[in-house]
């Protein structure tokens, strides 16, 4: 979904009052053919090389984190993380938080909308881990997954399939090409974010998603959700292009444009050879 | 291709076939008068086949799945082809469905086959009806063919709705869970019907068993019977032609049935057949395996019906949630029945009765084998599109929620503007449409006063310039000069010869005034006092400036040249 970050500067036109008869032309527009491209994104955010638990346990890295933190975030988080007018306190939201918002390139916060967007992260992972290392030393809260933790090789791909579908479908969509929610937020496509990205929002519950501990999800099940959400991302699709797994929308729109069309054009076309 | 020819023609090229059936079959002279039947040509004519077609091609993938299909709901673990699904507990019916998804040789192919021939049946339909509305094909004697028509659309949704719930997949039992909704927001019985429907509390065993007679049975078996029925009438009425040069109401031009016309519908139908295969082959539709089976506790994102339903789903998501309850009584739920039942009701009736509607209020009981342009018909014309704009935005609404995530729009906002659009766009929709129409007839009496400008200018000894015209071509004066004025009605008089009042006089006056209203600002047709005028103007003018005049663009026709 690199569309998303794309529409960052579009966000303060959309609830401009013309944008709904926008809607009639871009929806036939965007429909007739472009659904394809964005759904299986290659992950631009490939896991990298970096030994996470070697930097979370340097004590250098909270030092490091803590200079960062006063550069990039303090604006917002306040010098300390205790949260100001701009942003919420940082004090318990764990390693897992900080990971997961910068290294979707959340944080930090580009403009404000209706929802923070993910982008291009701004920090390498390195520094990610270095943030994460500091916030993290304020006050203990949900950690970065260890390798283990995230070894989902193995996991039951039918029963991630139905917890998926009984506890993300309803916001994510059965394709986990994402969903609208209400007043102009919504919940992402899951297609480019990594198995970490995916763990940790489980367990930290960003913005409008709940929170999914060890209570509900349990490791296995976890696995399994995570082990979905990549078949999903290259799943074969037998019965050949799925026109931006948008369902019956989108299948509508096809059938009226392209179909229709085609079937007119040629009766048109029969009717004038006739004369 | 063979010449046009009118009715009564004789083709000579199949009096052998004729002559064969005949031998055998002594039905001669019902053939004879049959096979060479003149209809008339025009694409929009094919409409009508493209639904015909879709149809056939229903049948026949259909009968292809109920050879796997189970319409059962009885639960049993899933052990086919698709590993994500393994394992997991699931109706019978959608194990079938998958089965044919997965296992069965050319099963994929032929669901997609029925799925996309389904969406596009109602869609020819649609389209079918727009065209018989703009045109005023459903005119006298054609009223009933048109009732017949409404019903079939209205079968068609039923059936489609029907069908798209037999999978018993996430998207089917969404579906059926908001039909047993609707049933239960029914004042007084609503409880009585959704446990009668569905065999008792939502969802039972028994529904999907019940649903399949109906979609493979009862329906399919009314529609085929009103498809019958549908083209007989047509058959027997002759089709309607439009406007043209040696086209009267009295006559067909056109080509006869054989070999022209079969020819053609055989081609179009392998067309049709074609493509809705190759479409299917190539575009997913309907992937129920990603869905998973109907489990009442999950419910996905952008969970919608077909397009065709799409509508009364948007209807129900723009609605405000109002409910009323009577303590102790029962509560009323207008947030369902608006949209879902009244909305929907009012408009079918609506356009099922359409053409008496119209009827009544021009007073207009001649009839009609001509078609009528729709810009000479304003309000006809602006009441379709006026209608279009609404059912537009309900559609719009059906699907708010991937509107919303693509665009980066708020639902809410969406929702909110839509309220509000609903009503103010149709009004202004109708008044655009109307002028347009008046403009153009305005322009039809231009051209037929004075010809059609041809870019030529001439200056005059005096200096003056004029442009030179050219007269109408004689098809396209057919064309222009077929629009027929009505006389408005008389006033109804408020007691009769005998002095008794008129009994429902308001009822009178009503029409009355809409029937004024209906043709005041009609742009009046040339009387033929004035044609004859204006055209030996235009050859006089002509002449006079060939004569007289200095080209300055182009060079002139000889008058004589005019047709
Ligand atoms: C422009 C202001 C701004 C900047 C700069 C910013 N943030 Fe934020 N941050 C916010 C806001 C506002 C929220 C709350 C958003 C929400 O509700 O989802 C937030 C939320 C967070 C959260 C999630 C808190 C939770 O409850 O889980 C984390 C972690 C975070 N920010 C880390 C950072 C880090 C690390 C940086 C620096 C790289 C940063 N932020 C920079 C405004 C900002
Ligand atoms: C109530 C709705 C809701 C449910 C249920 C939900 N999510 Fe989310 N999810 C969201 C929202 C909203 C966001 C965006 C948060 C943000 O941008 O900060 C999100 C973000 C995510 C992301 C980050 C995507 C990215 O590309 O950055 C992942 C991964 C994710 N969810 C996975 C899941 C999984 C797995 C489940 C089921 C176990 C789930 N979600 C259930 C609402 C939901
Ligand atoms: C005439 C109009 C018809 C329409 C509009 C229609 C529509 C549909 C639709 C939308 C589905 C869902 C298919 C899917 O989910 O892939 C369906 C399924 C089905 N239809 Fe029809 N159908 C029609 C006629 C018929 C006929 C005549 C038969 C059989 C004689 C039939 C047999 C079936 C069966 C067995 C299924 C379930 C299997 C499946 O889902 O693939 N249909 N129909």
């Amino acid at each position: 979904m690199a569309k998303r970050s794309g529409t960052v500067g579009f966000s303060k036109y959309r609830k401009h009052p013309a944008a709904l008869s926008v809607i009639l032309f871009l929806g036939l527009i965007v429909t007739s053919g472009v659904y394809t491209l964005g759904a299986n994104a290659a992950n631009e955010y490939a896991r990298s090389s970096v030994d996470a638990a070697a930097i979370m346990n340097d004590p250098a890295s909270i030092d490091a984190g803590k200079r960062l933190f006063a550069t990039g975030c303090a604006t917002c988080h306040g010098l300390n993380a205790q949260g100001n007018s701009d942003g919420p306190t940082l004090i318990g939201v764990g390693a897992a938080s900080v990971h997961f918002q910068v290294s979707s390139g959340r944080m930090p916060m580009a403009s404000p909308g209706a929802q923070v967007m993910r982008k291009k992260p701004q920090y390498t992972e390195e520094q990610t881990l270095q943030l994460a290392a500091y916030v993290a030393s304020l006050s203990p809260g949900p950690e970065i997954p260890t390798a283990a933790q995230l070894n989902w090789a193995g996991a039951d791909l039918a029963e991630g399939a139905e917890l998926f579908r009984a506890n993300c479908a309803q916001c994510h969509s059965f394709s986990g090409r994402g969903g609208a929610l209400t007043e102009g937020k919504y919940a992402p496509s899951l297609m480019i974010a990594t198995p970490q990205q995916i763990y940790e929002a489980m367990i930290t519950g960003p913005q409008a998603m709940p929170i999914f501990n060890d209570q509900t999800l349990n490791l296995e099940e976890k696995h399994g959700i995570i082990a979905y959400i990549e078949y999903l991302k290259d799943s074969p699709n037998p019965g050949g292009f799925e026109l931006g797994r948008y369902g019956p929308v989108t299948e509508g729109l096809f059938l009226w444009t392209i179909g229709m069309g085609a079937l007119l054009m040629v009766a048109i076309w029969i009717g004038v050879k006739a004369k | 291709m063979s010449q046009q020819v009118t009715r009564g023609a004789v083709d000579k090229s199949i009096d052998g076939t004729v002559k064969y059936l005949d031998d055998r079959l002594s039905t001669s002279g019902f053939i004879k008068r049959n096979i060479k039947k003149v209809f008339p040509d025009h694409w929009s004519f094919m409409l009508g086949e493209i639904a015909l077609y879709s149809f056939i091609i229903l049948l026949l993938s259909g009968v292809y799945l109920t050879f796997f299909y189970k319409p059962s709901l009885v639960e049993i673990v899933y052990d086919g082809s698709y590993l994500p699904l393994k394992g997991i507990k699931m109706s019978e019916a959608y194990a079938s469905t998958l089965e044919i998804s997965f296992d069965v040789r050319g099963g994929l192919l032929m669901r997609q086959v029925h799925h996309w021939g389904a969406l596009l049946f109602v869609a020819a339909i649609t389209v079918h009806l727009l065209r018989v509305f703009f045109t005023g094909a459903f005119r006298k004697p054609r009223e009933l063919n048109w009732v017949i028509g409404v019903g079939l659309l209205v079968l068609a949704i039923l059936e489609g709705f029907a069908g798209y719930s037999l999978p018993d997949d996430l998207l089917s039992g969404t579906g059926l869970r908001i039909a047993s909704g609707i049933a239960l927001a029914i004042p007084v019985v609503g409880t009585y019907v959704s446990f009668l429907v569905f065999g008792g509390e939502f969802p039972g065993l028994d529904f999907i068993p019940r649903l399949y007679t109906i979609h493979v049975l009862l329906v399919p078996g009314i529609m085929l019977a009103l498809i019958t029925a549908h083209l007989m009438m047509v058959w027997y009425q002759k089709h309607t032609q439009y406007p043209g040069p040696g086209r009267t109401n009295e006559n067909v031009v056109g080509y006869p049935l054989m070999p022209v016309y079969m020819a053609k519908a055989g081609g179009f139908f392998f067309i049709v057949f074609g493509f809705l295969v190759l479409v299917s082959g190539l575009v997913t539709i309907n992937p129920i395996w990603k869905y998973g089976p109907y489990m009442p506790d999950q419910v996905t994102a952008g969970s919608q019906p077909d397009w065709y339903i799409g509508w009364l789903d948007g209807g129900t998501r723009i609605m405000p949630n109002w409910e009323i309850t009577v303590p102790g009584m029962f509560t009323l739920s207008p947030n369902i029945l608006i949209p879902a039942v009244v909305v929907p009701g009012i408009m079918f009736t609506l356009l099922a009765l359409y053409p008496w509607i119209e009827q009544w209020i021009t007073g207009d009981k001649r009839i009609h084998h001509i078609l009528e342009r729709p810009r000479n018909n304003p309000n006809r014309t602006a009441l379709g599109v006026m209608s279009l704009v609404f059912y537009g935005f309900l559609w719009i609404s059906g699907g708010n929620d991937i509107i919303a995530q693509m665009l980066n729009l708020s639902i809410n906002d969406m929702t909110r503007v839509i309220r509000v659009l609903i009503f103010i766009t149709p009004p202004i929709a109708f008044i655009i449409t109307k002028r347009i129409c008046l403009s153009l007839q305005h322009k039809d009496r231009e051209r037929l006063l004075h010809g059609d400008p041809t870019g030529r200018l001439l200056r005059l000894p005096n200096g003056e310039f004029i442009e030179v015209h050219e007269p109408l071509s004689d098809e396209v004066k057919a064309i222009l000069l077929a629009r027929t004025e009505l006389p408005m009605l008389t006033p109804p008089a408020e007691v009769d010869a005998n002095g008794v009042k008129t009994p429902n006089l308001w009822v009178k006056k009503l029409q009355h005034r809409l029937n004024r209203w209906w043709y005041v600002d009609q742009v009046p047709m040339p009387t033929a006092a004035e044609l004859t005028a204006a055209k030996a103007h235009t050859l006089h003018e002509l002449e006079d400036a060939q004569e007289r005049g200095i080209e300055i663009a182009k060079d002139l026709p000889s008058p004589t040249k005019s047709h």
